[in-house]
């Protein structure tokens, strides 16, 4: 027990499966309930699907792991109903200093920029983000959550998988025509089924501390992430420190990889080290606990597809990246925010089974840019040659005085939602924009005249944003209504979001009154058009569902 | 610095990238991997072939030679500028 967390412990009731002599037949398990697995489910479950979630343990993350949970991943706890609680109890945080030697070489500040709904990254203990949904997911009577249900055998085939269970009361088997694959890292099932991961295991190892101090250690309101280079507390090496919900701050020390990583774990080798780091920031007059330990390597790799016929691997269970930019867990929910939109399609019988395959192309170039930016600070902060590393130290040694030295220094590239540009989904721009809000791109929020955000209106369907002119808006009603009207009595309807052209969203969206935006069900632009068009805005419709010989009638 | 330009300049001519940092992390990863594989001492020659080669390049000595007086590392630090 920690002295700001006591785990809860789930219980597993007896399966009804156990006692019954047909094997069940459901259509989406999920197996892992860490913070991937829960979101799918929640977000299926929302949709309207019944969901069988299976977790082999009985309680939530031991130790803080993921941390930072992006702006981004804020907005689809948002839609998942937990983002209010995600942001009251996490700590937003802005101030970055980054030092090399006992010198600080520069430092940022994250300041949201103005318009946004939520802050660019908010820091949170996984423990306290995975009760929190699990609390969600038991609030929808569409999901089945069952603690210390473990996969022990899964055998896929065309139209989905059978999977043996394993519980304390006993083993039942059940049929899936679906499965979503989080069970993390280690992955039992992509080991069992052979899949391989391609990719960089790198040799270093790393000491991440949870530690409660007595007082923080800066002034009320403001909330320094301090990252060193070659710190005079621990010389050759990087450390960091970065704060979490609660006065938990979480100390990192990059060990190398020669170090004992289960002579490093003892508290009395970890005491020393933080209570050096504390001293040399001024911060002698803080005490100090120790909450959690780990020492860690990390690799960063990925599975080379991640649609196996009807499995579907998401979050750790598909890519690993390193911890340097927060890129673990917040791409593991966007994963699955891209994922359950087009299975519930599927599921419904509104989209074919190949729109499945677009989640790979989708994440896959997700997880290819993760991998990218973390295997660069990870080559960054640990240099492998001597002349990596002289260049490194020569980075840092100008970045003091100039501007591109500073733009240089890497200690990670924190976590972005990718623009998923190359899509098959996307309809491809025949009128001229300018900005960021091309297909492929995750909508950006804004704040509306009424006092609302743009995002937390938005329906969760395939959505059409309209801008139009308030001064003029029977002119428009005119034209668009009918269109209106068609589109949301189509199989795959599309609802219709008014925006009055003007302020943040015009901008944002370089709207002029007319503008058009189709919004995929997970908020990412599919197509957009200076002029409404009913033929247009159907054709990106169904390239953005797979159907590729056009709509059903 | 009169003519010596520190701010970020990397960049492809006719791309814009979502991240500022990104062309930077381009080339600092060209930039390693070129020296991939070589020995320390090859290292050193290739870092001195690259200098002569981007200096011809830039070419003009007003540039140069405030480069190669920031690059010293006693270099002083410049004087702010009131």
């Amino acid at each position: 027990m920690l002295q700001t967390y006591t785990w809860p412990r789930y219980t597993a009731r007896r399966a009804p499966e156990i006692d019954a002599a047909d094997v069940r037949r459901l259509p989406l398990v999920v197996v892992g309930a860490g913070p991937v697995g829960l979101c799918a489910a929640i977000d299926a479950a929302q949709r309207g699907q019944s969901v069988l979630l299976l977790d082999e343990d009985h309680t939530v993350s031991i130790g803080s792991r993921g941390l930072c949970y992006a702006q981004r991943t804020l907005e689809i706890f948002d839609r998942l109903g937990v983002g209010d609680a995600v942001v009251a109890r996490g700590v937003t945080w802005n101030v970055g200093r980054t030092f090399h030697g006992e010198r600080e070489v520069f430092s940022f500040n994250l300041l949201p920029e103005a318009g946004h709904r939520r802050p660019g990254m908010v820091n949170l203990q996984q423990y306290h983000l995975e009760q929190m949904l699990v609390e969600r997911a038991q609030a929808l009577p569409l999901i089945d959550l069952r603690w210390q249900n473990r996969v022990q055998a899964l055998r896929p085939d065309d139209s989905g998988a059978s999977l043996d269970i394993e519980t304390p009361e006993g083993r039942y088997s059940v049929r899936a025509d679906w499965v979503i694959v989080a069970d993390g890292a280690r992955s039992p099932i992509r080991r069992q089924l052979g899949l391989d991961m391609e990719g960089r295991v790198f040799q270093d190892r790393f000491l991440i501390a949870d530690v409660l101090l007595s007082e923080p250690p800066f002034d009320a309101g403001r909330t320094e992430r301090r990252f060193w280079f070659d710190p005079p507390f621990h010389p050759q090496q990087s450390a960091l420190l970065h704060r979490e919900a609660d006065n938990v701050w979480r100390m990192d020390f990059q060990l190398g990889w020669d170090a004992d990583p289960e002579a490093e774990k003892l508290p009395e080798r970890v005491a020393p080290r933080i209570r050096a780091a504390l001293d040399s920031q001024g911060f002698a007059h803080i005490d100090f606990e120790l909450e959690w330990l780990s020492v860690y390597t990390f690799q960063c790799r990925r599975m080379a597809r991640f649609r196996h016929r009807r499995l579907l691997f998401a979050g750790d269970a598909a890519h690993q990246v390193s911890p340097f930019g927060a890129r673990g867990a917040n791409s593991g929910v966007q994963d699955v925010d891209n994922l359950v939109w087009k299975l519930d399609l599927v599921l419904r019988g509104l989209a074919p089974e190949a729109l499945l395959d677009s989640y790979d192309a989708e994440r896959g170039a997700a997880a290819d840019e993760n991998l990218l930016n973390s295997t660069r600070s990870t080559d960054f902060m640990t240099p492998k040659s001597r002349a990596s590393q002289r260049m490194r130290d020569a980075v840092l040694t100008l970045a003091a005085e100039h501007p591109f030295a500073r733009s240089l220094v890497n200690s990670g590239r924190l976590s972005v939602p990718t623009t998923l540009q190359a899509s098959p989904l996307n309809t491809p721009d025949a009128d001229a924009f300018e900005g960021w809000m091309l297909p492929g791109a995750p909508a950006d929020d804004a704040p509306l005249r009424s006092g609302r955000w743009l995002l937390e209106l938005l329906p969760t369907d395939f959505t059409l944003l309209l801008f139009f002119d308030p001064s003029n808006a029977a002119d428009f009603f005119a034209h668009a209504q009918p269109v209106i009207d068609a589109l949301a009595r189509d199989a795959l309807p599309v609802c219709a979001c008014l925006v009055p052209c003007e302020g943040v969203p015009a901008l944002r969206y370089d709207a002029r009154p007319g503008t058009a935006y189709l919004l995929r069900p997970d908020q990412h632009v599919a197509a957009r058009w200076r002029r409404l068009d009913l033929a247009g805005v159907r054709a990106a419709v169904a390239r953005a569902s797979a159907h590729t010989a056009g709509l059903p009638a | 610095m009169k003519h010596l330009n520190t701010q970020p300049n990397f960049g492809t001519p006719g791309l814009r990238h979502r991240q500022a940092y990104t062309p930077g992390d381009d080339f600092y990863d060209l930039l390693i991997q070129g020296h991939a594989g070589l020995s320390d001492d090859d290292s050193e020659r290739m870092n001195a072939r690259l200098v002569l080669l981007l200096a011809n390049h830039i070419g003009d000595l007003r540039v140069l030679r405030e480069a190669i007086a920031a690059a010293r590392p006693d270099a002083a630090p410049e004087e702010p500028t009131p």
